[in-house]
């Protein structure tokens, strides 16, 4: 398969095909990380971005490991170190971008839309790394990627992705992916966590989350969000912990050898508990590992499209 | 100056007329409106051409005084005579607003001066817009307000609310309502629903716009005052009008060409002239705003043309400010999606841009009738042109049209006997 795309902006963009080619990429890149010497000249001479406006250490962190390991040089632009602040102009924004002359941005935008509309106006490539509760394409990559290497397969898997849906780009952009590679998708929260309509993108929705996790191949947990704690989504993480908490017990209902996965980092305690986390069911270290993997299939296919097109 | 307009279909919902007739324009009345007039004088042949009463829109925000680098009440009134448009009220959203005689005076003086229309004022229902306290209603009506509003901001307080509508009784003055409960829409930037949920962005539900309608029906039950419901965008908004009006309840309404031609989908572009407030609803909501034009639960087609510069719109979606322009699309969009789609006739098109607003702002305004002051329009209604941000003559060029084939250009517009527009240029 030829890989054309210029830019990573979501699943919702992408074929199975498409999808499954960058699964399958990253897997030639997972074994350069466990190398003595974790590098590979892949990537001299390209200059990406990670442009980051809104917090973010994990994410930020796997990326730069991504480009170093492929040996791009790589400038951070964080919201606390530049002026490109939330309010900004985002066509200076694009200006700036332009003037560095650089391969690929990597942004991270606390808004739905950012890095579409900066990919509209620019020439490199754009990965987006999280826009608002919008999407986080290379985090359901990798947790794609992470069920693949587990269960030698994602079609016909049973995953639940329990909490916050509302307000989770992780969650839409891993229904985008695992619902077009023929996996069943099965959300659950109390119903102040379910957006609108969501079933027409193609997942079942459960409010009791042991229905929700009965005979799952995965149950994927969110973070739940303590600075939404005061919009009255739910009356207390006491409450939420004690009717969605994933704890020993209520894993039983799952499939005997079901995956746990959390994108990180986990409120212990509340919506997944120690001993789970931790536990011998828990993948959630190695989603991290993926990640770096994921993100550098990404940064080489999209550089791929721009050297190929010399000026 | 005496005018006269020779050979154009004449459409007078006022009088029940559409027919070729001549109209003759004396100073600044029109003295007839017959089967032939014969007069040596100045005469525009309108020969297969429209001729309606000045198109009267009764939702602009003109900016000036405050943000005179959005829109000034010359660009604003520019823009507005392009769209066939002799009068325009504009809203009092200004800095400072318009709670006193003072910025009455001050906005008439320059349209005077500086404008190519009519321009009607409306007063603020509150004192700086705050909300807390009614502004000197009777005082703004003194300085010629057309109407008293909040809007940009609801009317959050019930009490304030009926004492606004019982106050203005006094005057036989229209409340214009913003309807919106905040509470219920704080933190949206486009419609709750299923594109909402694909796109992450937090939605505005249809209720917000809906209990803020039931609310201000019920008052001007128990006040009996005027209430007219600006920017109706739901289907259910439109069923509560439906059926106050039913109940011989003194309400109106008005919608805006958006919210019968677009739906929430567009905001998938994350283009920032998608974000409006009320929002961009569904395809549901947009049948029902037609229905409700049809069937006259809509009074009026007004624009909400709110300008904003490049500077503020090209920020994220949900940084940037709601509101687009509208002045300059308006009636083609009536044309080309309400006339032509057979949606309304012609006739019920024009009322709603014509005698029906000028009636709700008390103006004696929207008709052909002999001894009516002279505001006319002149269409040609099948010519098509391409929506062009490079043309607007409005300051700004916040438009989700841009780009769109419409029908119907403006070409001759008359106000108070004095052509401002001869083929589609300023004269």
């Amino acid at each position: 398969m030829k890989w054309d795309k210029r830019d990573l902006l979501g699943l919702e963009q992408l074929t199975k095909d498409e999808i499954i080619f960058i699964l399958d990429t990253a897997d030639s890149f997972k074994e350069i990380s466990t190398r003595a010497i974790k590098k590979v000249p892949t990537l001299r001479g390209k200059t990406a971005v990670l442009l980051f406006l809104e917090p973010s250490t994990r994410t930020r962190v796997s990326f730069e490991l991504a480009a170093k390991r492929l040996s791009a040089d790589m400038v951070n632009i964080s919201a606390s170190t530049s002026s490109m602040l939330k309010g900004e102009s985002l066509r200076d924004t694009v200006r700036n971008i332009e003037a560095m002359k650089v391969d690929l941005v990597i942004m991270r935008h606390s808004m739905a839309g950012a890095p579409h509309r900066l990919a509209g106006e620019i020439e490199p490539g754009v990965i987006n790394a999280g826009d608002g509760c919008h999407e986080h394409p290379t985090q359901a990559l990798l947790d794609m990627f992470t069920i693949r290497e587990k269960k030698g397969r994602l079609k016909g898997l049973k995953v639940a992705i329990i909490g916050d849906i509302s307000h989770s780009r992780v969650a839409r952009s891993n229904i985008w992916g695992l619902t077009k590679v023929g996996a069943e998708v099965v959300i659950a929260g109390p119903p102040t966590y379910i957006p609108p309509y969501i079933e027409k993108m193609g997942v079942k929705v459960k409010y009791r989350v042991e229905e929700a996790i009965k005979g799952v191949d995965v149950v994927m947990v969110l973070r739940i969000q303590r600075e939404r704690q005061g919009k009255n989504l739910i009356p207390s993480l006491r409450e939420y912990r004690k009717i969605f908490g994933i704890n020993r017990d209520r894993l039983k209902i799952a499939k005997p050898d079901a995956l746990i996965m959390h994108p990180g980092p986990v409120n212990r305690g509340i919506e997944l508990d120690p001993d789970v986390a931790d536990g011998p069911q828990s993948v959630i270290l190695e989603q991290v590992t993926s990640g770096v993997a994921i993100r550098m299939a990404v940064m080489y296919l999209l550089s791929g499209v721009k050297s190929e097109n010399p000026d | 100056m005496k005018i006269l307009i020779k050979n154009g279909r004449v459409v007078d919902p006022a009088n029940n007329l559409d027919e070729v007739r001549d109209i003759l324009i004396e100073g600044d009345k029109i003295s007839a409106v017959s089967k032939k007039i014969g007069e040596k004088i100045k005469i525009i042949d309108a020969r297969g051409k429209l001729v309606l009463p000045g198109l009267i829109d009764m939702h602009v925000h003109l900016r000036e005084p405050g943000r005179e680098d959005e829109e000034t009440i010359e660009t604003g009134t520019s823009a507005a005579v392009h769209g066939g448009f002799t009068g325009i009220a504009c809203m009092p959203n200004t800095t400072p607003p318009i709670d006193n005689a003072g910025i009455v005076e001050f906005i008439l003086s320059q349209a005077e001066e500086r404008g190519y229309i009519q321009v009607y004022p409306v007063g603020a229902i509150t004192r700086g817009l705050a909300g807390e306290e009614l502004s000197d209603i009777g005082e703004l009506f003194s300085a010629g307000v057309a109407a008293i509003s909040d809007d940009g901001e609801p009317v959050k307080d019930g009490d304030l609310m009926r004492r606004a509508l019982e106050y203005a009784r006094m005057f036989n003055l229209t409340v214009i309502s913003h309807c919106e409960d905040k509470s219920l829409s704080s933190g949206g930037v486009m419609n709750e629903g299923f594109v909402s949920t694909l796109l992450g962005l937090q939605g505005i539900p249809q209720v917000a716009e809906e209990v803020a309608v039931a609310r201000d029906i019920m008052l001007a039950e128990m006040t009996q005052s005027k209430l007219h419901i600006a920017h109706v965008s739901t289907a259910g908004s439109v069923e509560l009008v439906r059926r106050a009006k039913e109940r011989g309840i003194s309400v109106s309404a008005e919608t805006a060409p958006h919210y019968f031609t677009l739906t929430d989908e567009e905001v998938r572009s994350f283009s920032t002239n998608t974000r409006i407030n009320p929002p961009l609803r569904t395809s549901l909501d947009v049948e029902a705003i037609k229905q409700g034009l049809k069937d006259g639960t809509i009074d009026v087609i007004a624009t909400d043309h709110a300008p904003h510069t490049i500077v503020e719109k090209e920020m994220e979606f949900s940084s940037a400010p709601s509101g687009i322009i509208g002045l300059e699309t308006s009636f083609s969009l009536v044309m080309s999606e309400l006339v032509d789609e057979g949606v309304l006739t012609l006739r019920e098109a024009v009322a709603r841009m014509t005698v029906n607003p000028a009636g709700i702002l008390g103006l004696n305004k929207g008709t052909l009738s002999p001894g009516a002051d002279a505001d006319i329009t002149i269409v040609d209604p099948d010519a098509e042109y391409t929506v062009d941000a490079e043309k607007f003559f409005s300051k700004s060029k916040n438009s989700p049209f841009i780009g769109r084939k419409l029908k119907g250009i403006v070409e001759t517009v008359i106000v108070r006997g004095k052509p401002v527009l001869e083929n589609g240029k300023l004269r």
